[in-house]
């Protein structure tokens, strides 16, 4: 069986590409890459289009080498990978309904992010189409005595992101969860496009925007990847503070939320204030509370000023003051474990197979972090562990979460004592083109950016894959046989992004 | 459990004063709600929020609007689940065209007197996603606006200054 070394070497290398190599193939290559991922020979990191041609992902994760592969298609169809291989099947629907090429073979003929509201069809190939009126979606069917359905949004009950849910149950039994997602579809990619890199960077950071930090990082350092800069020493430490301020701000807001969904209010309340306090903390030194927009291509945009740290170094005081005595309460209450263990397992060879990244995947045995996996500065020379876990349930996901914390604790801390001084950012070359790609660890699992920069240093392609692409379609595995009532909390520990997977 | 819920109780609660509004259109908006619905509906206003297709920043703030240093709860606000138990609509995000029907038809669901509250910068006209074949671009494209809260996200202290302005 050939390594993804010597499959890339049958291809015609794309020079301009860094750091990992891309490639140009014909079909049958392309299905034998294909048949790698079926195999579980390498991960499917991400597959998108662009007018004329596909570009598929892969991750060789024992080698630690990933590699793009393009398929030109220059007669509008390209062999689906969706058919041997699912977890690209939502990935070919998008590239369909995006930009007109067929995945010729793919099972699943319906749309997936296009509504039939654009007022066009394929908004990205060279040609859009008109459109008529939007026809009906239709769900799969399920079939047996008893079984009733249970439609649930765009609009949800709560404070959430909007997506359709369809549940088919046998009492309180979910038979089949169906997702509907695709409606905060904003068409980033048409926006990105002939965008200068600042502005794009902007998209990229309102993406998702509880990810705005990783987004914003992997987009950075796709365009410097690209255009073969060093950025300073300051600037790749600020990133990795603002990326692990992230980090702890989402877990404990997820921690504090996932709780609640089971009406423990104590937990979410104390979780709650923590978050806030990651969030102040970031508003003291950085000057936006999402730390929005302080990422920026060359570096960074704001830098940490004299006496700035202190509200961090005052956050890890009080964090661990309180976070002990909150993780004894999750694990003391026996109410709540009454919830969380057993509830929604995602087994070990889905996430595998889905290249399922984050809590979720760590949660099921998948121990992939990108800041190990392929390490990126600073993370090379900081000491952490990352947590992993083979039970697969809501309980699992929720100490993989708690583990995590510590060690970005550890690693603000880290961080903050070995900050070199210096500048904090570089101008980027004007009219420079050129092709980069970047796998960055966001809290929810790992960010995929790739960039193109045409000679006038606009951006020419750009696609920013999130982690939730391989984590929602585990979702409807996982809540297989559980009761709808245990739904949000399910859903809650998955904490997938709906406008991340939208576009 | 016992013992966290003795110290919260003897430290006190971490509920941070209200903020005033200062902003000349809040007041104007205030005065114009206050009348209306103060006869109407006392001192409570209920809240049924939807995402119109944000990128879930605006979210993320309004949902701090329920942590203990805002502790919207105090004010007489609170969110609802279904918009036919709301008051107001506070609505985020730059409209997606896959959103618009579920958002008309949320407004239709909520009973009058209703007001339409616009949250983030996508909300007034579409923000960075402004131009895209796939929004509409703003709240007020797809049903009217009473209220625009600025940001990007708004920050919960903006958006507590706006909804309390409802509040006269
Ligand atoms: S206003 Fe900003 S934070 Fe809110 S949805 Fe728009 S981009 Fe996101």
């Amino acid at each position: 069986m050939p390594a993804l070394a010597e499959m890339i070497a049958r291809g015609r290398l794309i020079e301009a590409h860094r750091p990992c190599p891309r490639i140009a193939v014909e079909e049958d290559l392309w299905r034998a890459f294909a048949s790698m991922l079926a195999e579980g020979r390498a991960t499917l990191l991400g597959l998108w289009g662009e007018a004329g041609a596909v570009h598929m992902g892969l991750l060789d994760e024992a080698e630690s080498a990933a590699c793009i592969v393009t398929r030109p298609c220059p007669e509008g169809h390209f062999p689906s990978v969706g058919r041997a291989h699912p977890p690209a099947i939502r990935l070919e629907r998008t590239i369909r309904d995006l930009f007109g090429l067929e995945p010729r073979g793919l099972p699943d003929p319906r749309p997936w992010l296009d509504h039939g509201r654009w007022g066009l069809r394929h908004p990205l190939a060279i040609h859009p189409a008109p459109v008529s009126a939007p026809e009906p979606y239709p769900f799969l069917t399920s079939e047996g005595e008893g079984l009733h359905q249970i439609p649930v949004g765009p609009v949800h009950a709560g404070v959430i992101e909007p997506g359709h849910f369809r549940f088919t149950a046998n009492g309180e039994a979910i038979v089949r969860l169906e997702e509907r997602l695709g409606y905060a579809h904003k068409g980033v990619d048409s926006l990105t496009t002939g965008a200068p890199i600042e502005r794009a960077a902007r998209l990229a950071g309102r993406m998702s925007g509880d990810s705005t930090v990783a987004y914003a990082l992997a987009f950075a350092r796709a365009v410097e990847a690209a255009l073969a800069i060093e950025i300073p020493p300051r600037a790749i430490w600020l990133r990795a503070l603002m990326a692990e301020l992230e980090r702890l701000a989402n877990h404990f807001g997820d921690i504090g939320a996932i709780c609640n969904d089971v009406a423990f209010a104590l937990m979410h309340a104390h979780c709650g204030v923590l978050r806030e306090r990651v969030l102040r903390a970031a508003a003291a030194s950085f000057g936006h509370r999402l730390m929005m927009d302080c990422i920026v291509p060359g570096g960074v945009g704001v830098d940490l000023a004299e006496g700035a740290a202190a509200p961090v170094r005052e956050l890890l005081d009080v964090a661990r003051g309180a976070f002990p005595a909150l993780i004894e309460l999750y694990d003391n209450t026996a109410s709540l474990q009454d919830r969380t263990v057993g509830a929604g397992v995602l087994s070990m060879a889905l996430a595998r197979q889905y290249g399922c990244g984050g809590f979720i995947g760590r949660a099921s045995g998948r121990n992939f972090d990108a800041r190990r996996n392929l390490p990126y500065p600073p993370y090379d020379a900081l000491a952490f562990e990352v947590p992993a876990l083979s039970d697969g349930d809501v309980n699992a996901r929720v100490w993989i979460r708690i583990r995590e914390v510590e060690q970005s604790l550890s690693l603000v801390e880290q961080i903050l004592d070995a900050m070199p001084e210096g500048p904090i950012s570089v101008p980027l070359p004007a009219n420079k083109s050129g092709e980069g790609m970047a796998l960055v660890e966001g809290f929810r699992g790992d960010v995929l950016a790739s960039v193109r920069l045409d000679a006038a240093g606009r951006v020419a392609c750009s696609r920013l894959r999130d982690p939730s692409w391989f984590q929602w379609p585990l979702l409807e595995a996982a809540i297989e046989g559980n009761i709808v009532a245990d739904f949000p909390l399910c859903n809650k520990s998955f904490n997938c992004s709906y406008s991340g997977h939208d576009l | 459990m016992r013992k966290i819920l003795l110290e919260s109780l003897l430290k006190g609660p971490l509920a941070e004063p209200s903020p005033g509004a200062e902003d000349p259109e809040l007041l104007a908006f205030a005065a114009q709600v206050a009348s209306a619905a103060r006869a109407k509906l006392g001192r409570s206003l209920s809240i049924r929020e939807i995402d119109a297709g944000s990128c879930n920043g605006c979210e993320l703030e309004i949902n701090a609007l329920g942590n203990a240093f805002y502790d919207l709860e105090r004010f007489g606000l609170r969110f609802v689940a279904s918009p036919r138990h709301a008051d107001i609509l506070l609505v985020t995000g730059p409209v997606t065209k896959n959103m618009g029907e579920a958002l008309l038809r949320t407004y239709q669901a909520t009973p009058a007197p209703k007001w339409v509250v616009a949250a983030g910068a996508c909300a007034l006209d579409g923000g960075l996603f402004a131009g895209s074949y796939a929004c509409l671009g703003g709240v007020a494209a797809a049903i009217p606006v009473d209220l625009y809260i600025p940001g990007c996200p708004p920050t919960p202290t903006a958006l507590l200054e706006g909804l309390l302005a409802l509040m006269g």
